[in-house]
């Protein structure tokens, strides 16, 4: 399956982090690739509880997402499902978990981004490669320098 | 640091080699080649070519199709694509995102600390 992970290390208590994480004014002040401000920032905070967050970004463009807490369990797990409104990258319905744990520094906080099974499927069967391989070797050689390739 | 996992970490694998690399800029060009025309430009043998397509193949970079005895071979880099703009994409969002968010819970952790020793020295 495919999934993105990122690990990061963060100075404060993991229950300041799980509430950033999770309250609209935490949200507010971090969602979005660039900086960019967010416009609309709504939370259930409870497993089955819906998120929503629109956001401006530098270009003007403005993107909203939104999912549903499939686990809610501070200040340890978070898990959610992640839509964009209108399926605007064609992406259907993915997954994310957020496990923060209590290290010595603060927060280790692991993140998992996993598209679901069905989107791969259907992604694997689109038609068209031109600039694939092209991608692939930068792609590869931007990796090599840095880890485990 | 990003992980890229599963059926990625096999297609990075597979193009760590260059002999495989080689052949697959070639499948590019060409579209499709047999076994034996593959083997051709390299000095080793015809099952050392064998193995380097399996890995290939296991990676889902090509395809294998047999008619009689002749096996052709042809790119097949649909997945890999679809799954390196995704990647890419939420890589962006969420990198940037999580800069933002450290700084803010660090801020806020440094606020809270000052807040408590303040409480001890009242008591």
């Amino acid at each position: 399956m495919t999934s993105l992970t990122l690990v990061r290390q963060i100075a404060a208590r993991p229950s300041i982090v799980f509430d950033a994480l999770t309250t609209p004014e935490g949200i507010r002040c971090w969602w979005g690739p660039d900086g960019g401000p967010v416009l609309i920032a709504e939370t259930e905070p409870r497993a089955g509880g819906r998120f929503r967050v629109r956001f401006r970004m530098l270009d003007e463009s403005e993107h909203e997402s939104s999912g549903e807490y499939l686990e809610f369990d501070p200040p340890r797990r978070l898990a959610m499902s992640w839509r964009w409104a209108g399926d605007e990258d064609k992406g259907g319905e993915s997954r994310i978990e957020i496990d923060l744990r209590a290290v010595a520094a603060g927060t280790e906080l692991t993140f998992t981004h996993a598209m679901l099974h069905d989107e791969e499927t259907r992604l694997s069967h689109t038609d068209g490669w031109a600039g694939a391989l092209d991608k692939l070797q930068r792609h590869f050689e931007a990796l090599k320098g840095t880890a485990h390739v | 640091m990003v992980n890229y996992e599963t059926s990625l970490d096999r297609t990075f694998a597979a193009l760590t080699d260059p002999t495989r690399r080689a052949i697959l800029v070639r499948l590019e060009r060409e579209a499709a080649a047999t076994v034996s025309e593959l083997a051709q430009p390299f000095a080793i043998k015809l099952p050392a070519v064998m193995k380097h397509l399996d890995v290939l193949d296991e990676a889902g970079l090509i395809s294998r199709s047999k008619a009689g005895r002749t096996v052709t071979v042809r790119l097949r880099p649909e997945p890999m694509r679809e799954a390196m703009d995704w990647l890419q994409r939420y890589e962006r969002f969420w990198s940037g995102s999580f800069d933002r968010l450290k700084a803010l819970a660090e801020a806020q952790e440094k606020a809270a600390q000052a807040a408590e020793a303040r409480k001890d020295g009242d008591e």
